[in-house]
């Protein structure tokens, strides 16, 4: 968390810079190679792996504002909403064979059941005519089929393998949520802190796609020993996914 | 009056205690006045007429320079009424005297000093401190046995009233004084304690309030602060406006809030439109009954008043009210020390209390006012210094030799300085070149308590040289025999330096000592302003402005977990406080909403309601755990979260040991950016960073004398308006310029024949090209939160212009934007004209088109979600870091924002901004003022008086030694050109 004064200071370069800047040309789609397989990040935070037609999203967080309801805290009704108008976005995009929703997809276990009857409704247009996996997480290890699709501890594809968790010391080809990463990213006079896809050409860690889930630094301790030397995030902007090189990211 | 007490209204009956007849009360009772006499002294005339008024059940604002005797005037009335009460007869349940001071340290020694009248006199009276600081079995110890006065803070006076012991503790409370009122009515921390007063009024309907203060601009918005509006006709039912009140859009230029009615043209000037009765809290039949109300000629309505010996009766006539002396002859007659008026005795004996509220113009009740002018003149000088005054920065080094010289020539200094990483600073080279081993301590609010408890000990124990401290010893706190105040950096408001130079000599008729060191040269130019102003006794503080949203459903959840409360009920108690009188019937209803469900349009919570309506239409708590959430989480300051500072030894293998001091707490975003190893300044002493353990900083001392400092965010205040005046009549006229430095008077004669120094009224704007690059520079003098949100609208216009604007930098005294088009030649062309570009318009469609994307409402919002609620400061069990700690409030924003714009906190959102963080009202002052009085200067260079904003240039994001010589060299070349 930044103080208000420094966030404020910073935005007479940050902010300044960004809001007057024209619009410029989307850069090509940077891809990334995970053991061999070609992936796609979108600026979404969804990652596309056109050779299986396999689309993979992390941590969506469904009804966390209701589960905080539950608790006394009145957040905004609409998160599960928006996850899911942005979920279907990308899956009309690219009409995917198969969805892997890589755990957390709901808040708790039982918020699959909570889910209003417009939401459940979207939810199940959506798994129409595909293949709907959800990978088990620590907030959702079981939904119990309340949502349709299948439940899975983990997910084996190719020489990917498609788990909730990253697992320290991991063979290759670890595909993961979990973790929620962001980077800040300076540039010319400023920064800005990103939500990102963690990769090292070995394993790869997605951003989460929920409407209400944080971010965790590339920094904190938790992704220490998960990445080689060559770790090189993919970071997500407005329209685009920008690669960022090791100088330009700071802790925070 | 024989006794106060002997008058109270006895709960148990709900009858006054009447008595037969009311002899004329003496003024003083002997034990008192013998104990001013043993000493030598007389009581003065001010704390008279404060138990005078208090005797006879009236309020009153009392405003008197430091070293008056505010403190014994304050407490004087409770002590008389104390002491009166009957040997043998058990006294009566719960508080007497509340007193309530903004600061703990404050709450602490002003029970020491209260401390020892009782003493000496031997009063039966128990006084005690209540405080986040105090242990818990106090704590409780305190509720099931009050103390007959407790020192407090606002907090905990919120904790209390939510408690369900509050009736038992507050019903027959007397009087509450409030301390240096003035630095809390404009605060939220003022609105949450405006409440809780509405609250203690309704335990307590007679209890009288006593306002200490310093000299103010508006002393009515504090009389009117202390005693309960009349409630007015809420209107809230078809309302032409409605629809525009709800719109989170910003208005153009305004910073009001929106849900302030507006009040009828007739209206105006009618004063106190409703009957007595309304303005009753406790009386809810006649408030509800009542409703709408019939206007009411009489502006001067009867307070409720079981303090005055006349007790409470039914009927009775009120054609004694208009004979009460106005307000303001009554107080020039007590400054001028000619007789107190004494109501008391002249009261029918039965009958509706004689007593009447004053008016203002505006139709707010109002308080008495008793007004002490004075004491003798301050002697302040600014530092005369041999060493250069630097052109920007902050740090005053140049100065600390000649600061450790006059501490060195006092008995105590104070050394005031803005910030605490300053006080750090300072403290930490003051020892460095301190030869003689002069006893320095430090003092700052991020100190362990322990830490600074020992310090004020210190001081008061005379043991001290000086001590380098922040706005934590700003208030009211006399400890020790201070002789020179030194003020390090600009004051940034007349008041404040006021206030800190009344720390030396408290004594009313000694002149206090005080240096102001400037640490640049516009601070020279700030500081010669605030001199003046102090001479003229000038005053800067801010109006009150409406209470804010946030703050409401706060207290609405408070008052669920006090007891079930009625909407009526509540909706009349919360307008009888002053910031909130104005609140229409819908905005309070989304506000219970919004404590009950959040409020939204999708209503899919109601299932979790915190408060829910009982059968008899009672809003209770739905559960336990929501009233244990609200004690956690309430009052209203926000800070970033803090994480204990350990200091421990290392092990052989450098590993740090177990165990070791806490020196204190820090910005956890501040210890994110260090790494194991790295150094920082902190509690006077250079730390090594070790690592976080269990949520402590883990650190070591260390040899290292270059460390890096913290930063906090705690401590800067803008520019005041009034000041801003000062500077620029400053800069415009040369015959003043004598009184200053000769760096800063050559200076500005170099400014003067190189570009132009602007009119007091003028705005002076440069444009020359530097690199590639072409800069404006402004000079408004309004302050640096203005200057941001000037900067950000006129990049935007200067895109619009194809100028393509690259950043800007803003200070409290002006703004530089840098260009990769040349500006100097497009306003000579016209294409803008600089009066096109600064035209007041921008505040419209800019503004909001900027908001709608800025980060700043997201800061703003984070308060206001944690303050209403929204979200948890903390949960049970869930001490994690401040990161992980519940939900990120810029998503729950973005969504919010997405979803439902017009939902209640985007509105207290907007309305903080607007008024705080964004301060449109001023820039809008500002563009309305300058509109015709633009100076355009087309330079080849940059000029002389443009030198401290571009030094500033980069300056944020440049840390570390390497960096520092790069910045030094820039820094080095930029000067140059302009002096060549």
């Amino acid at each position: 968390m930044r103080d208000m004064a420094a966030a404020f200071d910073g935005f007479g370069f940050a902010g300044g810079f960004a809001a007057v800047a024209g619009p410029r040309p989307a850069p090509p789609e940077a891809e990334m190679r995970i053991v061999g397989a070609e992936l796609l990040p979108t600026p979404d935070g969804a990652l596309w792996w056109a050779a299986e037609r396999m689309l993979v999203v992390a941590d969506l967080h469904f009804e966390k504002g209701s589960t905080f309801a539950r608790r006394g805290q009145m957040l905004p009704p609409y998160d599960t909403g928006e996850t899911l108008a942005r979920l279907a976005r990308v899956v009309e995009r690219f009409a995917p064979r198969v969805v892997v929703a890589l755990g957390d997809s709901f808040h708790e276990s039982e918020a699959a059941g909570r889910l209003l009857p417009q939401h459940a409704e979207m939810l199940a247009g959506l798994q129409r005519r595909r293949e709907w996996i959800w990978i088990a997480g620590n907030h959702d290890p079981e939904i119990g089929g309340r949502a349709g699709g299948v439940e899975m501890a983990e997910l084996r594809a190719g020489p990917l393998r498609f788990v909730h968790e990253p697992l320290m010391g991991a063979p290759d080809g670890e595909i993961a949520g979990h973790l929620h990463p962001v980077v800040r990213v300076v540039g010319r006079g400023g920064s800005v802190r990103r939500r990102c896809f963690a990769q090292d050409g070995r394993r790869a860690v997605l951003p989460a796609f929920g409407a209400y889930a944080g971010g965790l630094s590339l920094f904190h301790r938790a992704f220490a020993g998960l990445f080689g030397a060559e770790l090189k995030p993919f970071v997500m902007g407005r329209d685009a996914v920008y690669a960022i090189g090791r100088a330009n990211l700071r802790a925070d | 009056m024989k006794a106060i007490a002997t008058t109270r209204r006895r709960k148990a009956t709900g009858l006054p205690q009447r008595r037969a007849e009311a002899p004329p009360p003496p003024i003083l009772p002997e034990r008192f006045s013998g104990w001013f006499s043993a000493r030598g002294w007389t009581p003065r005339p001010h704390q008279l007429a404060l138990l005078a008024n208090a005797t006879a059940g009236r309020s009153t604002l009392l405003i008197a320079p430091t070293g008056a005797g505010k403190t014994l005037a304050g407490f004087l009335p409770s002590l008389v009424s104390l002491a009166a009460r009957p040997a043998g007869v058990p006294r009566p349940e719960g508080i007497h005297t509340l007193y309530v001071s903004p600061l703990k340290a404050l709450a602490i020694d002003i029970a020491r000093n209260v401390e020892r009248p009782v003493a000496e006199m031997k009063l039966p009276v128990r006084l005690e401190t209540r405080t986040g600081d105090t242990p818990q079995h106090k704590r409780t110890r305190q509720r099931l046995d009050p103390p007959d006065m407790l020192l407090t803070t606002p907090e905990q006076v919120a904790l209390l009233l939510a408690s369900s012991v509050a009736e038992r503790l507050f019903a027959n409370l007397r009087v509450v004084i409030f301390d240096e009122l003035h630095s809390l009515v404009t605060s939220k921390r003022g609105d949450l304690l405006a409440l809780a007063l509405a609250r203690l009024r309704r335990h307590a309907p007679g209890l009288v309030t006593i306002g200490l203060s310093a000299t103010v601009a508006q002393p009515d918005d504090l009389r009117a602060w202390l005693v309960p509006q009349a409630v007015r006709d809420d209107g809230g039912d078809g309302n032409p406006d409605d629809a525009d009140r709800h719109s989170p859009t910003p208005r153009r230029g305004e910073g009001s809030a929106p849900w302030r009615a507006e009040r009828a043209p007739g209206e105006e000037g009618e004063g106190v439109s409703e009957p007595a009765d309304s303005a009753r809290p406790d009386d809810s039949e006649g408030a509800q009954a009542g409703r709408p109300k019939p206007h009411h000629p009489d502006r001067r309505v009867p307070p409720r008043s079981d303090l005055s010996p006349q007790g409470r009766g039914e009927g009775g006539d009120d054609a004694d009210f208009d004979d009460a002396p106005s307000s303001k002859s009554r107080s020039k007659s007590l400054a001028a020390g000619r007789g107190i008026p004494v109501r008391a005795g002249l009261a029918p004996a039965a009958g509706l209390p004689a007593l009447a509220y004053p008016g203002d113009e505006r139709g707010r009740r109002l308080s008495e006012l008793v007004l002490v002018e004075g004491g003798a003149k301050p002697e302040i000088a600014i530092l005369d210094s041999e060493e250069r005054i630097p052109w920007a920065g902050h740090t005053a080094r140049y100065a600390y030799g000649d600061i450790l010289k006059a501490i060195g020539e006092h008995r105590m200094s104070l050394v005031f300085v803005n910030t605490r990483s300053q006080a750090e600073l300072i403290f930490q080279e003051l020892w460095r070149i301190n030869a003689s081993s002069l006893p320095i301590a430090l003092h700052h609010g991020s100190l362990d308590a322990g830490q600074r408890r020992k310090v004020e000990a210190a001081m008061a124990a005379g043991a001290l040289r000086a001590v380098v401290c922040t706005s934590t010893l700003d208030l009211g706190i006399d400890w020790g025999d201070v002789d020179l105040v030194i003020n390090v950096g600009a004051p940034k408001g007349a008041s404040r330096l006021a206030q800190r130079i009344g720390r030396a000599n408290h004594r009313l008729d000694e002149p206090s000592q005080a240096i102001l060191v400037p640490a640049n040269r516009f601070e020279v130019l700030e500081c010669r302003a605030a001199l003046d102003a102090n001479y003229l006794g000038a005053q800067d503080t801010p109006p009150v402005r409406p209470g804010g949203l946030d703050v409401l459903a706060q207290h609405v959840l408070g008052m669920a977990t006090a007891a079930p409360f009625t909407f009526e009920e509540l909706f009349d108690e919360v307008r009888t406080a002053l910031p909130y009188q104005d609140l229409d019937r819908e905005t309070f209803e989304r506000v219970v909403d919004f404590v009950a469900t959040g409020g939204y349009a999708l209503r899919s919570y109601e299932r979790y309601a915190r408060i829910q309506k009982d059968k008899d239409g009672r809003w209770r708590v739905a559960n336990p755990r929501i009233a244990q959430q609200y004690r956690l989480n309430v009052g209203t300051i926000i800070e970033a979260p803090l994480l204990n500072v350990r200091m421990t030894r290392m092990s052989r293998n450098a590993v740090p040991l177990r165990g070791g001091r806490v020196l204190g707490k820090i910005e956890e975003y501040f210890i994110e950016t260090l790494a194991p190893g790295d150094t920082f300044l902190f509690a006077g002493q250079v730390l090594a960073f070790g690592g976080i353990r269990d949520n402590e900083v883990i650190a070591t001392r260390t040899k290292d004398d270059t460390p890096k400092i913290p930063i906090y965010a705690g401590g800067k205040f803008p520019l005041t308006t009034y000041l801003a005046k000062g500077v620029r009549a400053l800069l415009a006229d040369p015959g003043e310029w004598h009184r200053l430095p000769d760096t800063v008077a050559d200076w500005l004669r170099l400014q003067q024949e190189r570009s132009m120094l602007p009119g007091t009224d003028q705005l002076l704007v440069e444009t020359f090209p530097r690199g590639n690059r072409t800069y404006l520079v402004a000079y408004p003098f309004e302050g640096r939160l203005a200057h941001q949100t000037l900067g950000m609208l006129l990049t935007r216009r200067l895109e619009r212009a194809h100028l393509r604007p690259m950043g800007y930098v803003a200070s409290d005294y002006a703004l530089g934007v840098w260009c990769l088009g040349d500006i100097g030649a497009a306003f000579s062309a016209g294409r803008p004209t600089v009066e096109e570009l600064f035209d007041r318009d921008m505040l419209g469609d800019d503004l909001e088109a900027w908001l709608a994307e800025s980060y700043l409402l997201k800061r703003t919002f984070r308060n206001t979600a944690l303050i209403s609620g929204l979200v948890e400061r903390r949960s049970p069990g869930q001490e994690k870091s401040g990161r992980q700690v519940t939900v990120s409030t810029d998503l729950v924003y973005d969504v919010l924002r997405r979803h439902e714009p017009d939902h209640i906190l985007m509105r207290a959102t907007w309305t903080d901004a607007a008024s705080g963080l964004l301060d449109i009202r001023r820039l809008s002052d500002m563009l309305s003022r300058i509109s015709g009085r633009i100076v355009h200067k087309k330079l080849d260079r940059i000029s002389p008086l443009a030198v401290p904003v571009m030094l500033d240039i980069g300056k944020e994001s440049v840390g570390g030694e390497a960096r520092e010589d790069i910045l030094r060299d820039a820094a080095e070349g930029i000067i140059r050109e302009a002096m060549e």
